[in-house]
């Protein structure tokens, strides 16, 4: 969903750009709070991981397959600002590097796939987190819905700003059930992917879980005083 | 190991173009590419002359067209896109070779089309005259904070790394017989990505101790520098100004 050059007019693609830049700079001092000077290597390198694990492809039905796009899962795994920073960075990568998206537009889809994911991605993470009872199953669970709703909430955001600066004469009405429509259906794979990744890494290093840091009790560690034989 | 992305991308050369500092090409990429944005989409014969600015730049480049031409495939889901619009626009309904399809989404069609194609070409040729390298020294150059700068230095380092290591996941599940062939089986692609992430994570911890090692302490040391003359920044504006130019003149027809 790589938005490319002529399909938004020139102010909203430079406003997008500046809101980019704005939440870049904001999770660029967030992730640097969060890792301290491990920010470049860490952050560089999850980013990698992204944009490999945006190359699985999975079926879906016969024939068809999906791929993971990955920001709800970035959230999840390593947090929201270091999260939304990788998902940017991919983006950024594939716009001047491989020409994946427009120049121009590459504000607007760091808005889309970037922040509003992990935004929604996250909050809905936690929010359910913070209702549902402190087990594994929660946070799968958790994961499976925040992934489900980021993909949608992402497309609404383009057709929120094809509303704006659209370049294109479709009714904006299509336009909202066709991006929403398909992008459910995306949602759907993306939130299986999410939700049994998550749950792979919980069953290994559930310290790795950002997002369910807080949740899981940390295993504690216990001394007891041995009695020593030979009375 | 670390050279496998220039490989695809960069095309090795010592033109003008080539020789340019990136940041120098970055601003002349990018204004190019505004200016066509801002282009009224029923000019045709502006698009027709930003083509001859982009080939005259491969020219002088020499980076073949096959090159560019093959790598266009990345614009293929959105040529799918733009072929839908004209039967799904609004608007009168006009003939087009036997189908009855809106005129507006025709020219919605053509805008996108012609736009996003310019835009392609204008990043590819941008890739293929530019070293990854350099060209993060030219976005460090222009102000994109150092940080950032560092993360897409470290991914671009270990992105072949990391798929290397997917790749061999994956002749490990199928050696052992694993086809995925529906939804049923997305649990082990899922635990391979899961892994994944933890093999990455783990290479970034110790990535990072390797560097700690060497006495890094938050800032990457500068060992080429890339300044931009005066007489480099007048060469890159080669390509915006006849742009702007033909921009200016589309617009006065309009």
């Amino acid at each position: 969903m790589h938005v490319p050059d002529g399909f938004f007019d020139v102010p909203v693609s430079v406003g997008g750009g500046v809101v980019a830049a704005g939440g870049v700079a904001l999770c660029l001092r967030g992730a640097h709070r969060e890792l301290d000077d491990r920010t470049a290597p860490m952050a560089g390198l999850v980013a990698a991981f992204i944009f490999a694990a945006q190359m699985i492809n999975f079926p879906v039905a016969s024939g068809t397959s999906g791929h993971l796009l990955g920001g709800a899962l970035a959230a999840i795994l390593v947090g929201p600002y270091t999260g939304a920073l990788c998902v940017a960075v991919v983006l950024l990568v594939q716009g001047v590097f491989f020409a994946d998206g427009g120049l121009t537009a590459l504000g607007i889809n760091m808005v889309d796939m970037s922040l509003v994911t992990v935004l929604v991605g996250y909050a809905v993470f936690r929010g359910l987190l913070r209702v549902l009872p402190s087990t594994r199953k929660s946070v799968v669970a958790s994961s499976f819905v925040a992934a489900l709703v980021s993909v949608p909430a992402a497309a609404l955001s383009f057709v929120l700003l094809y509303a704006v600066g659209g370049t294109t004469d479709v009714p904006l009405g299509q336009v909202a059930t066709a991006m929403l429509g398909v992008h459910i259906l995306i949602g759907i794979g993306e939130a299986f992917m999410t939700a049994l990744t998550v749950a792979s890494v919980m069953a290994t290093r559930p310290d790795l879980v950002f997002g369910a840091r807080h949740v899981l009790p940390t295993l504690e560690l216990r001394t007891t005083p041995a009695t020593v034989g030979g009375s | 190991m670390s050279g496998g992305h220039s490989d695809r991308l960069y095309v090795p050369g010592a033109s003008a173009v080539h020789r340019l500092p990136p940041q120098c090409k970055l601003v002349a990429v990018l204004t190019f590419v505004l200016i066509v944005v801002a282009t009224p989409r029923d000019q045709f014969w502006a698009f027709g002359l930003y083509a001859v600015v982009l080939a005259s730049v491969a020219a002088v480049a020499r980076v073949p067209a096959p090159v560019i031409l093959r790598r266009m495939v990345v614009e293929l889901p959105f040529l799918v896109f733009a072929l839908l619009l004209p039967f799904v626009s609004h608007g009168e309904r006009v003939q087009f070779f036997g189908l009855t399809v809106s005129e507006a989404g025709l020219l919605g069609a053509w805008n996108v089309l012609a736009k996003g194609t310019l835009g392609v070409v204008a990043s590819i040729l941008l890739a293929a005259t530019t070293e990854p390298r350099t060209l993060l020294l030219g976005l460090e150059r222009l102000h994109l904070p150092a940080l950032m700068v560092q993360i897409m230095s470290f991914m671009f380092r270990y992105a072949d790394v990391i798929g290397g290591e997917m790749h061999r996941m994956r002749i490990a599940r199928e050696s052992r017989g694993f086809q995925a062939r529906d939804v049923r089986q997305l649990r082990v692609v899922a635990q391979s990505a899961g892994a994944l992430f933890i093999r990455s994570y783990e290479r970034g911890e110790r990535v990072h101790l390797a560097m700690l090692s060497r006495g890094y302490a938050g800032s990457m040391p500068v060992i080429v520098d890339v300044r931009a003359g005066r007489g480099q920044w007048l060469t890159a504006a080669a390509l915006p100004m006849p742009a702007l130019a033909i921009a200016v003149t589309a617009w006065s027809l309009t």
